[in-house]
C-alpha cells in the first residue's frame, strides 16, 4: 500500500491506484476487451458521423418506440454481462474438485454470483419488460405516445445510470460479494466495508427511481388514453397484464428504495436499523426485502403471460380462450404476490402458525396461474395453429414453467422447505420459471413484434437454431441442478470435497454452453435478418395476421403511430375492423401534436449516475456538486416551454400515401 | 364503461367548471381550502398540546392518540388539497386509493406479525435482558 497525501483524501476520496484491479488477469484482458471493443465502436460512430444522428434521433428521443427499442438493447448487452457471470460460475464449479482450487478465487467468485444475479433481474430481465411494455402498449391502446414522453426518456436513462455503475464496478474497485439481495449483517459495514456493497446500493437506488417512474408513466398511459370504445374489458391482454405489472411496480418499489435507504443509512452514517447492536434487527431487512422481492418475481412474469396470451390467439387464429378469466386471474395473482413473501424465508424461525399462512396463500397463487396454462392449452384447441417462432417459444414455455411450478409448490411446503431452502434445488426451480418463463417469453414477444418494429421478419432458421439451443440447454443446464439440491449440496459455494459430485456440475456447464450457442444464434439472427432484410420484408405491416390495434398501422410504424385515432368495437379490434371489412382513411390528415425531443433526460440522469459514483468513492464535493447541478437542470428544464411541435399535415400526407402505395403493391 | 364514467363526469363537471377537461380532478373552492387548513392547524395542535402539557399521564397512550390524530391529518390534506373523492378521475382516484391502503395494511400488519414472531423464536436473550 503506497501512502496517499491528504489532499488526495479530499480530491479523490477513498479510491486509491490500488482500486484499480491490475492483479486480476480475468479482468485485465476483460478490460482490454471492452476498450478496444468501445473504441473501435467509437470510432466507427465517427467515422460514419453517426454522432448526430444518435443524439437527435435516439438519446434525446421522446418516442415510446424508440425507447422501447433502447430498453431492448440495454436488455441484450447486460444479458451478455450477465451471461458471461453464468459461464464463470459453471467453470469454476465444473472443475473445483478435490482439492482443485478452480481458476476463481473466493472473493472475485462471491462478486461473480452477486453480480450475475444483480444483473439479470434489474438490468436484463426489468429492460426486457420494460421494453417491451414501452414499445407495444401505446400501439396497442391506439395512443400517439405515453402520458409523460419526456419522463418516459428520463426513466430509460436512469436504468442505464445504474447499470453503467454496476459495468464499472468490474474495473473500478470491485463489486459486491454478498449475494444479490445483499442481507445484512454480511451487507453491513463491520463486514462488507468496500465499495462493492455501496455500488450495488446506488446503482440499484438509482435504477429503481426509474422503474418506478415508467410505472407511473404506463398506468397514467393506460387508464387515460385509450382508443375511444375501448373499455378496460376490450383491452388487448398484454396491456392488462402491464397495467397489472406497472401497478405493482409503483406500489412496492419504494418499499425497496426505503429498505435500501435505510440499509445505507446505516453503512453511512452509523444508524443500526439492521445492525446486531441498538436494538437493530437484520430479520427486519429480509422481511423488508421481500416484500419487494416477491412482486417483483410477478411484475417479471405478468407481462409476459400477456406475450404468451397475444402469441397464443395470434398463432392460433382465434379469440384467447377465457379472456375474461385470465383478466381475473391476473387481478388475483396481483393482489395475491404481496401475501406470500414470507415462503423465501420459512427457514429464519417465524414458527408454525406463520409459516403454514404463507404456506397456504402461495399454494393458492398457484391456482390463477394454472388457470392460464389452461387458458392457453383450450386456445390452441381446434386452432389452426402455426408453428411459427414465437408459438414455438409459447410451447416450451407451458412445458417449461409448468415443471417450474410444480417445484415451486414443492418449496412452498413449509417441512420440506427446511430441507431444500438455500440448496440448489432452489436455483433449479427459480431459473425454471425465470428462463422458462420470461426469457422465453422475451422471445417470443421479440421474434413477434421485430417485423412491427423493423418491417422485416427475423430470420426463421437461425431463430429456430436458436430455439432449440435455448431449450435443451436450459435443460441440461439446470436438470443437474435438481438432483444436486436434492442430495443437499447448496449454493454459492465456490469449491467441493465430493468429488462423486463433478459430473453433475460438467453437465450443468455443458448446459451452460447450450444456452451460449442459444445466445449467438440470436445475435446471429438479428445480423442475418438486417441482411436479408429486403427478402424478410414486410409491406403490410401485419405480417402475421395480428388481432390487436398495433398490427393496424404501418412497420414501422410512423412517429405518430396513428394517422386517425382508432375506434375500438370489441375485443381484438384489429381482428374485428378486418372482419367487417375496414377501409383505410386516404384523405382528410391534419396536422398532429407531438412532444418535442430534449437532452434533459439523459442530462439529467447522467448527473445522477456521477453523483451515485461519488457517493461511493466518497467524494462528497463531487456527490454534493453534481446533486445541486442534477436539481438545478430538473429545474431549468421545467422553464422549458418548447416542448411540442405539429407534424404538419402534408409530411402525414406524404408518409401515409407512400403507405397506401406499398399496400397496393402487396 | 369509461365512456360512461366520462359522460356522467362532464355533467358533474358542467356547474361549476367552464370548458375545464372532463377528466381532470375536482378543484377546489376557497372554502374547501380554508375548511382544509384549519382543520389540520387544529390537528396539528392538539398533539402538541398533548405532549407539551403533558394532558395524558401514560406516553404510551399519547403515542397512540397522535397516531390518530395523524391519520385524521392524512384524511383531511386527501379530501381538501388533493380532492380525492369517490368521482375524481372517474373513480380511479378511490380505487387506487383502496388498493394503496390494502398493500400498506398488509405490508405493516404482516411485518409486525412476522417480526413478532421471529423475535419470540429467535431472540430469546433479547426478553431476559
Amino acid at each position: 500500500m503506497t501512502s496517499y497525501p491528504d489532499w488526495w483524501k479530499l480530491v479523490f476520496g477513498r479510491f486509491t491506484l490500488e482500486a484499480i484491479p491490475y492483479h486480476e488477469p480475468i479482468l485485465i484482458a476483460t478490460f482490454a476487451a471492452v476498450l478496444l471493443g468501445g473504441l473501435a465502436l467509437v470510432a466507427l460512430i465517427s467515422r460514419f458521423k453517426l454522432w448526430g444522428y444518435l443524439w437527435h434521433e435516439w438519446f434525446t428521443s421522446v418516442d415510446h418506440k424508440k425507447i422501447g427499442i433502447m430498453y431492448m438493447i440495454l436488455g441484450v448487452i447486460m444479458l451478455l454481462r450477465g451471461f458471461a457471470d453464468a459461464l464463470m460460475m459453471r467453470g469454476q464449479q465444473a472443475i473445483a474438485f478435490a482439492g482443485n482450487e478452480g481458476y476463481l478465487p473466493p472473493h472475485h467468485y462471491d462478486q461473480i454470483f452477486t453480480a450475475h444475479g444483480v444483473i439479470m433481474i434489474f438490468f436484463v430481465a426489468m429492460p426486457f419488460v420494460t421494453g417491451l411494455m414501452n414499445y407495444v402498449v401505446p400501439l396497442q391502446i391506439g395512443a400517439r405516445d405515453v402520458a409523460f414522453p419526456f419522463l418516459n426518456n428520463f426513466s430509460f436513462w436512469m436504468t442505464v445510470g445504474g447499470a453503467v455503475l454496476v459495468m464499472a464496478s468490474l474495473f473500478i474497485g470491485e463489486f459486491a460479494k454478498v449475494g444479490w439481495l445483499a442481507y445484512p449483517p454480511l451487507s453491513g459495514v463491520a463486514y462488507s466495508p468496500g465499495v462493492g456493497m455501496d455500488y450495488y446500493l446506488w446503482a440499484l437506488q438509482i435504477a429503481g427511481i426509474g422503474t418506478t417512474l415508467s410505472g407511473v408513466n404506463l398506468i397514467a398511459t393506460i387508464v387515460k388514453m385509450r382508443a375511444p370504445g375501448m373499455d378496460l374489458m376490450k383491452m388487448p391482454i398484454f396491456t392488462w397484464t402491464s397495467l397489472c405489472t406497472n401497478v405493482l411496480i409503483v406500489a412496492t418499489f419504494p418499499i425497496l428504495a426505503a429498505t435500501l435507504a435505510l440499509l445505507t443509512l446505516d453503512r453511512y452514517v452509523g444508524t443500526n436499523f439492521f445492525t446486531n447492536d441498538l436494538g437493530g434487527n437484520p430479520m427486519m431487512y429480509v422481511n423488508l426485502i421481500w416484500i419487494w422481492g416477491h412482486p417483483e418475481v410477478y411484475i417479471l412474469i405478468l407481462p409476459l403471460f400477456g406475450v404468451y396470451s397475444e402469441v397464443a390467439s395470434t398463432f392460433c387464429g382465434k379469440r384467447l380462450f377465457g379472456y375474461a378469466s385470465m383478466v381475473y386471474a391476473t387481478v388475483v395473482i396481483t393482489i395475491l404476490s404481496y401475501l406470500v413473501w414470507l415462503h423465501h424465508f420459512f427457514t429464519m424461525g417465524s414458527g408454525a402458525s406463520v409459516n403454514s399462512f404463507f404456506g397456504i396463500t402461495t399454494m393458492i397463487i398457484s391456482i390463477p396461474t394454472g388457470a392460464k396454462i389452461f387458458n392457453w392449452l383450450f386456445t390452441m384447441y381446434r386452432g389452426r395453429i402455426r408453428f411459427e417462432l414465437p408459438m414455438m417459444w409459447l410451447l416450451a414455455f407451458m412445458i417449461t414453467f409448468v415443471i417450474g411450478g410444480m417445484t415451486g409448490v414443492m418449496l412452498a411446503v413449509p417441512p420440506a422447505d427446511f430441507v431444500l431452502h438455500n440448496s440448489l434445488f432452489l436455483i433449479a426451480h427459480f431459473h425454471n420459471v425465470i428462463i422458462g418463463g420470461v426469457v422465453f417469453g422475451v422471445f417470443a414477444g421479440i421474434a413477434y413484434w421485430f417485423p412491427k418494429a423493423f418491417g422485416f421478419k427475423l430470420d426463421p432458421f437461425w431463430g429456430h437454431l436458436s430455439f432449440w439451443f435455448w431449450v435443451v440447454g436450459f435443460y441440461v443446464a439446470f436438470m443437474p441442478l435438481y438432483i444436486l439440491g436434492l442430495m443437499g449440496v447448496t449454493r454459492r459455494l465456490s469449491r467441493f470435497e465430493d468429488p462423486s459430485l463433478q459430473i453433475w456440475f460438467v453437465i450443468a456447464a455443458f448446459g451452460a454452453v447450450l444456452i451460449a450457442f442459444g445466445i449467438l444464434c440470436f445475435l446471429i439472427q438479428i445480423g442475418v435478418s438486417i441482411l436479408r432484410r429486403e427478402q424478410l420484408r414486410d409491406t403490410t405491416g401485419d405480417p402475421w395476421d395480428g388481432r390487436t390495434l398495433e398490427w393496424s398501422t404501418s412497420s414501422p410504424p410512423p412517429a405518430y403511430n396513428f394517422a386517425f385515432t382508432p375506434i375500438a368495437h370489441d375485443l381484438d379490434s384489429w381482428a374485428d375492423m378486418k372482419k367487417r371489412g375496414y377501409q383505410r382513411p386516404l384523405t382528410g390528415y391534419r396536422p398532429i401534436h407531438m412532444p418535442k425531443n430534449t437532452g434533459a433526460g439523459l442530462i439529467i440522469a447522467g448527473l445522477a449516475t456521477i453523483c451515485g459514483f461519488a457517493l461511493i468513492w466518497y467524494i462528497w464535493w463531487l456527490a454534493a456538486l453534481s446533486f445541486v447541478a442534477a436539481i438545478a437542470a430538473v429545474i431549468i428544464h421545467t422553464f422549458n416551454y418548447d416542448r411540442d411541435f405539429h407534424i404538419p399535415a402534408d409530411e402525414v400526407v406524404r408518409a401515409e400515401e407512400a403507405r397506401t402505395q406499398l399496400l397496393g403493391r402487396a | 364503461m369509461s365512456q360512461n364514467h366520462a359522460e356522467a363526469h362532464d355533467s358533474h363537471h358542467a356547474g361549476h367548471h367552464d370548458g375545464h377537461d372532463s377528466h381532470g380532478a375536482a378543484h377546489g373552492s376557497l372554502r374547501g381550502y380554508v375548511t382544509g387548513f384549519l382543520l389540520s392547524v387544529v390537528l396539528t395542535a392538539i398533539p402538541f398540546w398533548l405532549v407539551m402539557n403533558g394532558v395524558l399521564a401514560n406516553s404510551t397512550l399519547t403515542a397512540i392518540v397522535i397516531m390518530l390524530f395523524a391519520a385524521a391529518q392524512i384524511v383531511v390534506h386527501m379530501v381538501y388539497f388533493l380532492h380525492m373523492n369517490g368521482r375524481s378521475e372517474g373513480g380511479w382516484t378511490m380505487m387506487a386509493l383502496i388498493f394503496t391502503i390494502v398493500i400498506v395494511a398488509i405490508a405493516l400488519t404482516g411485518s409486525l406479525w412476522v417480526m413478532f414472531h421471529l423475535n419470540a423464536n429467535m431472540m430469546p436473550d433479547l426478553h431476559k435482558m
